[in-house]
């Protein structure tokens, strides 16, 4: 029995609109509880902030690509990895950290949960091996769906039910948490060497398109009742003007509700949407549309974001979305690797430099926090960074520091070499919201939670919720003048209780914590015609067998699974 | 100028890694504080102290401080990297990595050197009376951004892979090299005096090679165009002008499109 009294802190609990009040925040073992005994271990947080544990929405933390980036950029971890510190594991690499970096460094933010982003499913062994091998931090992780030759077969034809009894077959062999689609249609297209840029472009070889691929996912996660609504990377990432497309896609959300019991509202989380925010046809004229996307996401109550700020720094890109590395590759003409899987999806890794003394980095950077200042609802817009594409995690709490002080913003845009056409192809000068801390921790606590249907365990400090609890040197009442200090004390908590045991005092680490592995399983009714597709389909088309496809228990040592009863 | 003199009294058991081995870490120190800097032996840390006598007495910046080495480095990595200014010589070999990142001053090594020699230097000279190994003035395992500037001169043999990733500066090999010369490079000068096994310029954007005597095996991306005469180096001579690599990309400057040039002394 550990019980533990963090006492006298100011608490910001958007999940109880509690936002600043002083007040103590009692754990007994791994909840949080009204209050524990005399004998309770005090941690005292006068003149702290204490918040709930963070939750990163989309990252890619673990898996193959993850690990590509890893193996081809030996120069991302030459003079950036700290030496190996007594009991600790030797941590490595910036852009794309080893696996016990990235839990050291999520639990010396104070993050207590985040998503991988984009699972292969042939490949979901590797990733849950590697989320076994981060310490302390919960993991999920979401397939990859939008690309699948089941689920574009099941769709063409509009059968729901037979999506829904794939995804579902498929979220229990891989242990994955929801529905991801990456470029849907778009990467199944790379196969051939093309691409679908717009949604009503037929996939080749299909006869389906992007649109009917993401209107059949939506029914197919609402049909299942999934915590999480479905995850998608939009079709022409990254392209000028693409800000048009963006909106087409949004609005196939229009009028579905969503239908769960994870207390989940929303029905589409649309990711790395700076990148999508994007007006102009050619780099040349490359300008922010952040304000046209968003004035559309804040009328639209059932639809989730997160930013993908970009942090400017030298970062390493990987995504499903296998012709966009292509064509990013053709652009700056580093390495470049690419892999195709099977009946499912692709990846390509790239380096890339967001360079301050460009133009169309600066803009980028500009149009990222353009979105989270113009966002009306802070609890349906998440910070990230779409780790490691647009940066590093570890910059989230400059990002915080860029939506809370126009001064700090006005700082970094003084050092671009083209601020003025910065400037003159964004509206971020003109802006002077500063986010407040209670929305910060919607941003990056309540809102994820919520939008992930995980809202019984993370993103708040009631009773009964996980004990995840971070206290940050930061005094509500006197908040400091130079924005430098919050990145600085979000970037290393004073203390971090991760499901009740003390991970990181004074920024860092002190325990290796007891992580879990959060996945879904989908228990629908089988449906033989689709029992039967999967089976000829690893006969015909996959190079494995069936019996060697689903993960292995052993390969998820610490699971917490949350059932889904499918009511047909 | 001020003159720290270094004495290896110990041959490590390990190879000992020194980057301290630097005027600007020595810079403003005395030879008490010298002989406490750290180096590290495999995964233990050691004093400088430990392995050489120090004595002599260090400037007050970079700039005004010579380090002189008295013996044998054969066992010693990192000498001089990072420096900014200064000198360091040394009276016998060097292990790997000398002047590694360097960006200024001066290095003279008056035996052999081991390889990664120069790696991703920027800026400074290197000078080296013998052979040096393999990956002369290259770039960092996977990094695409190799030597920037400054100037290494090998007067013996080296081995292969020199130059890859160049982007600036001068290379000069003053007798015979192996394999790989200038890989990937887009800029700098590479020169050797002696024969070139073969694979010379792949898959190289801009720069410029020279080879005073013989490519044994050219590569078929490169295209002879004319022949000029030039002096490079201290030698005059009528070379064959080849440009390529012509499987490569080809960037336009000023509407033209730019090649990497390769002169074979014609014979």
């Amino acid at each position: 029995m550990a019980e533990i009294l963090i006492k006298n802190g100011f608490v910001i609990d958007p999940s109880r609109k509690i936002n600043g009040d002083v007040t103590d925040i009692a754990i007994k073992d791994d909840k949080i509880v009204e209050k524990v005994g005399s004998g309770a271990k005090v941690i005292d947080a006068r003149g702290k902030v204490v918040m709930a544990g963070g939750v990163d929405i989309h990252a890619h933390v673990a898996g193959p690509k993850v690990n590509v980036g890893r193996l081809f950029r030996p120069e991302d971890k030459l003079f950036k990895s700290p030496d190996a510190q007594e009991n600790y594991r030797m941590e490595m690499g910036f852009s794309v950290p080893s696996t016990f970096k990235t839990g050291y460094d999520y639990a010396r933010m104070g993050y207590a949960f985040v998503m991988e982003a984009a699972m292969p499913p042939l490949h979901s062994p590797h990733v849950h091996e590697e989320i076994h091998d981060t310490p302390i931090i919960d993991e999920g992780a979401l397939p990859v769906f939008g690309n699948n030759w089941f689920v574009m077969e099941y769709l063409k034809n509009n059968e729901i039910e037979n999506s829904a009894a794939y995804v579902a077959w498929l979220l229990t062999a891989t242990k994955g948490y929801g529905v991801k689609l990456v470029n849907p249609g778009g990467t199944a297209a790379w196969a051939w060497g093309l691409n679908c840029l717009g949604i009503n472009d037929p996939v080749p070889y299909y006869d389906i398109t992007p649109a009917e691929i993401i209107s059949g996912l939506i029914k197919t996660n609402e049909y299942l009742g999934l915590p999480h609504s479905i995850h998608i990377h939009q079709n022409s990432l990254g392209e000028p003007g693409n800000y048009t497309v963006t909106l087409e896609s949004l609005k196939l959300a229009e009028g579905v509700k969503a239908k769960n019991r994870f207390g989940r509202e929303s029905v589409m989380h649309s990711t790395h949407i700076q990148f999508h925010s994007y007006g102009g046809d050619s780099w040349a004229n490359f300008e922010s549309k952040a304000k046209e996307v968003m004035d559309y996401v804040n009328t639209q109550k059932n639809i989730t974001v997160d930013l993908g700020c970009v942090t400017l720094d030298e970062t390493t890109t990987m995504t499903a979305d296998g012709p966009f590395e292509h064509h990013l590759n053709h652009l700056n003409h580093l390495k470049w690797a690419n892999v195709d899987v099977e009946l499912e999806t692709a990846a390509g890794v790239v380096p890339y430099v967001y360079d301050k003394n460009i133009k169309v980095c600066g803009i980028q950077w500009a149009i990222g926090l353009e979105l989270g200042l113009y966002a009306k609802d802070p609890m349906r817009t998440f910070i990230t960074t779409d780790h490691p594409n647009a940066g590093p995690f570890i910059r989230y709490p400059r990002i915080v520091k860029w939506l809370m002080s126009r001064k700090a913003r006005e700082a970094t845009l003084a050092t671009f070499k083209y601020s003025d056409k910065v400037i003159d192809a964004t509206n971020l000068h003109g802006i002077e919201t500063e986010r407040t801390l209670y929305e910060i921790a919607q941003m990056t606590r309540t809102g994820p939670a919520k939008a992930l249907g995980l809202s019984h365990m993370y993103g708040g400090l009631g009773p009964g919720l996980d004990a995840n609890v971070a206290v940050y040197d930061l005094n509500v009442k006197d908040m400091p003048s130079d924005p430098e200090k919050i990145e600085k004390a979000l970037l290393r908590a004073s203390w971090f209780i991760k499901s009740g045991q003390i991970v990181v005092k004074d920024g860092e680490i002190t325990n290796h914590g007891n992580k879990r592995t959060v996945w879904v399983n989908a228990k629908m009714k089988e449906k033989t015609q689709v029992t039967r597709d999967i089976h000829e389909k690893f006969l015909k088309n996959y190079t494995v067998g069936i019996q060697n496809y689903p993960v292995r228990d052993y390969l998820a040592p610490n699971p917490f699974v949350i059932d889904v009863d499918v009511e047909a | 100028m001020a003159t720290i003199t270094l004495k290896p009294f110990k041959t490590p058991e390990l190879i000992l890694e020194c980057p301290n081995i630097s005027p600007d870490v020595f810079a403003g120190k005395s030879p008490a504080e010298i002989a406490e800097l750290e180096v590290r032996e495999g995964k233990t840390r050691q004093k400088l102290g430990d392995f050489f006598g120090v004595t002599g007495s260090a400037g007050k910046e970079a700039a005004e401080t010579d380090i002189l080495i008295e013996g044998d480095c054969s066992r010693v990595k990192y000498i001089g990297s990072k420096m900014t200014a200064g000198s360091i010589t040394i009276n016998g070999n060097a292990d790997m990595y000398v002047g590694g990142w360097m960006k200024g001053g001066k290095i003279h090594v008056k035996g052999n050197v081991d390889s990664f020699c120069g790696i991703a230097m920027e800026g400074g000279d290197i000078i080296v009376d013998g052979n040096a190994q393999n990956y002369v003035g290259c770039a960092y395992r996977g990094d695409w951004r190799g030597m920037r500037g400054g100037t290494i001169h090998i007067h013996g043999n080296a081995g292969n892979d020199i130059g890859t990733f160049m982007l600036g500066g001068t290379i000069i090999i003053d007798k015979n090299a192996f394999i790989h010369v200038s890989t990937h490079a887009e800029g700098g000068t590479v020169v050797i005096k002696g024969d070139v096994q073969g694979r010379v310029g792949g898959q190289m954007v801009k720069g410029d090679i020279y080879v005073l005597g013989n490519v044994k095996y050219m590569l078929p991306g490169f295209k002879e165009i004319d022949r000029v005469n030039k002096e490079i180096a201290g030698e005059s001579a009528s070379f064959k002008h080849y440009i390529g690599d012509l499987g490569e990309r080809h960037p336009k400057s000023k509407g033209k499109e730019i090649y990497a040039n390769l002169y074979v002394r014609a014979s």
